[in-house]
């Protein structure tokens, strides 16, 4: 069969019937998981919320309150959907869709099971087939991850150019510097993880992953510190929303949507809350991979608990970010990210290439970091007093005239 | 550790809650709950649901002067007077209010009305339960607005009433009226004739402090004294 076909599922060698009815399943399955999985996400944030700031946060509809979701849902369903009169009609409309599916693609490379152990590479038997327990895993894996999520920027962008008002403007223009700033961060430190897997495959950098093993510890913790912030600033949650600063944009980007639309934006928002926390599983926390124990059932259940268990660390990470900090204000949100997790993701990635090429040449590695890590030193200098002398001319310059 | 600090903060309340209990928040259902539905106690000052008090004979204080309708900064009064019926009037005076309407969309609960009332007529329970479907269900007329028979505020199906809630209701320490001056602390500058949901005169107005600063003030401007004598 078609080698393209292959490459995304060994399920595709040989397609007939089945093959077609199991991708099927996978793609039902995902979505629907992930629908599910968002409207708990949004009843598990606000419940820990709430019991972070001694409130008791929703509690009516359903046990524990946890339908209150369906119900919000249902409201902005039937709710007036309004199109402002200097709104771009097209775009206005184009711009929830434009970051919905992205937030849906990204999701389709996480491996969320499978069998890593051994050299096993998380194939998994579903109806007598080999296959994977992911929908589909591309080649090119963490840069479709990467290209999507700079799609989901326009969804964004677009949002607030298109509404025809002051305040979704400044929030969109405040989305594309931030996000565009993070991204760069976001990917030197995914450069550090590539660089441990030698492979762009979520499979792969799974499989790289043994049980304990994780990237997270063969990178150093640093890649995985800046990917958490930046991931952070790239979802615009808090202490990064300030893309939708309700104290001075009233909501940003989607002040102008209601009903359905602006449920469509909050679906993506917590969708892409979901996905960058599995994203994040995927790159450092080894994914499915984990301790195998018990039965058979058991052995083929316990990855999938794994991942859900990791992902759910983050979530809650994520939720804990946003009762503790309060939001950066501009100018430090992009000091942070231009002259500190820029340069330090750099800065880490040189050091742990050296120490590669250091062990694949059989140079002493600590020797070879030692002498790069003086060597930025001595260029961070050299860039300080650059910048210094640069600074002192222009001052200079400014008294003169 | 100074960054790290809040994220212990947060995880504790987390895990234990606060010191005092679990929550600071109450549940409030509308009365729609069972034991869980709980409602705070309303401070004595709160401004809610307005009422049209009448005498101990039952007739309206209201005398349909617009008063109200004429010092409301967000217009929500509507009012028109007109003559009572010799035979049978529905207020003491000459004239009645005919048509009083209050449009809780505006309203702000600033109790300006109250204080401009000189016949005491209106006042502000401490009710908040406002649910409305429609605009036009948010203009209360005389229909919801006037008291009982007894000088109670009506209890409006819609509404939550709790143990207490219609104390405190009809008489109110007015700001810039006597009942409010210090110069009149532990006087109610009500007449209150019905005698229920009388609010007891606040105390301990720092009184000599507040007439020194008036005569200094009085004194600075070069005016005499037109501070009239009240009840």
């Amino acid at each position: 069969m078609s080698p393209v076909l292959a490459a995304l599922d060994p399920l595709l060698e040989n397609v007939d019937g089945a093959a077609i009815l199991i991708v099927l399943l996978k793609v039902v399955v995902a979505f629907a998981l992930l629908m599910v999985s968002v409207m708990a996400m949004v009843w598990f944030e606000r419940k820990v919320v709430a019991d972070m700031q001694n409130r008791i946060g929703p509690n009516i509809a359903g046990p524990f309150g946890i339908l209150q979701t369906l119900a919000d849902g249902i409201k902005l369903f039937f709710k007036e959907d309004l199109l402002p009169r200097k709104a771009d009609p097209l775009t206005f409309r184009l711009a929830p869709y434009l970051s919905l599916i992205p937030a849906f693609l990204v999701f389709v490379v996480i491996p969320v099971g499978g069998d890593f152990r051994g050299d096993r590479g998380g194939v998994v038997h579903w109806f007598g087939r080999d296959t994977l327990a992911q929908v589909a895993d591309p080649h090119v894996g963490i840069l479709f991850v990467l290209a999507m999520s700079s799609i989901a920027v326009y969804g964004v962008m677009l949002a607030g150019w298109s509404s025809g008002s002051k305040y979704p403007l400044l929030g969109s223009v405040r989305a594309s510097a931030q996000m565009v700033s993070y991204e760069a961060a976001l990917g030197l430190s995914l450069l550090a993880v590539l660089l441990n897997s030698g492979s762009l495959s979520t499979n792969e950098i799974v499989a790289g992953q043994s049980v304990w093993q994780w990237n997270l510890w063969a990178t150093g913790v640093v890649p995985f510190v800046i990917f958490l912030i930046a991931a952070t600033a790239e979802l615009n949650r808090p202490p990064f929303d300030l893309v939708e600063a309700e104290q001075e944009l009233v909501g940003g980007f989607h002040t102008e949507y209601s009903s359905l639309r602006f449920a469509l934006f909050f679906l993506a928002e917590f969708m892409n809350t979901i996905t960058m926390s599995a994203v994040i599983v995927t790159l450092f926390l080894g994914g499915p991979n984990g301790p195998s124990f018990g039965p058979g059932w058991l052995q083929a259940l316990l990855p999938t608990a794994w991942f859900l268990l990791k992902l759910l660390a983050f979530l809650f990470t994520f939720v804990w970010f946003r009762s503790t900090l309060p939001r950066l204000r501009y100018d430090q949100l992009m000091d942070l990210g231009w002259k500190l997790l820029i340069p330090l993701g750099l800065g880490w990635f040189l050091l742990l290439a050296t120490i590669k090429v250091a062990g694949d040449a059989g140079w002493n590695p600590a020797v070879a970091g030692a002498v790069v890590v003086v060597l930025m030193a001595l260029a961070a200098l050299g860039l300080r007093g650059a910048l210094r002398t640069a600074r002192a001319r222009a001052a200079a310059g400014e008294a003169m005239h | 550790m100074g960054y790290l600090g809040g994220f212990a903060v947060t995880l504790k309340k987390y895990l234990h809650g606060t010191d005092s209990g679990r929550v600071v928040t109450r549940e409030y259902l509308g009365g729609q709950g069972g034991d869980e539905d709980q409602k705070r106690p309303k401070p004595p000052r709160s401004h809610g649901r307005h009422v049209l008090n009448r005498y101990e004979d039952g007739m309206e204080k209201c005398i349909g002067c617009e008063l109200c309708a004429g010092v409301c900064p967000a217009r929500c009064i509507y009012v028109r007077g007109a003559d009572n019926d010799p035979d049978e009037p529905t207020s003491p005076g000459e004239r009645y209010g005919f048509v009083y309407e209050i449009n809780y969309l505006r309203c702000i609960h600033c109790d300006m009305c109250v204080e401009a009332c000189p016949t005491e007529a209106i006042t502000e329970s401490k009710l908040f339960e406002f649910s409305f479907t429609n605009r036009a269900d948010a203009i209360y007329t005389k229909a919801e607005l006037v008291v009982d028979d007894d000088g109670r505020p009506q209890r409006l199906p819609w509404e939550d009433w709790r143990e207490g809630d219609d104390e405190m209701t009809s008489a109110w320490m007015r700001a810039t009226a006597p009942g409010g001056d210090a110069r009149f602390e532990g006087i109610v500058a009500w007449s209150a004739e019905l005698g229920y949901g009388v609010r007891a005169p606040e105390g301990g107005q720092p009184l000599e402090a507040a007439q020194a600063a008036e005569a200094a003030a009085r004194h600075a401007a070069g005016d005499h004294d037109d501070h009239g004598g009240h009840h």
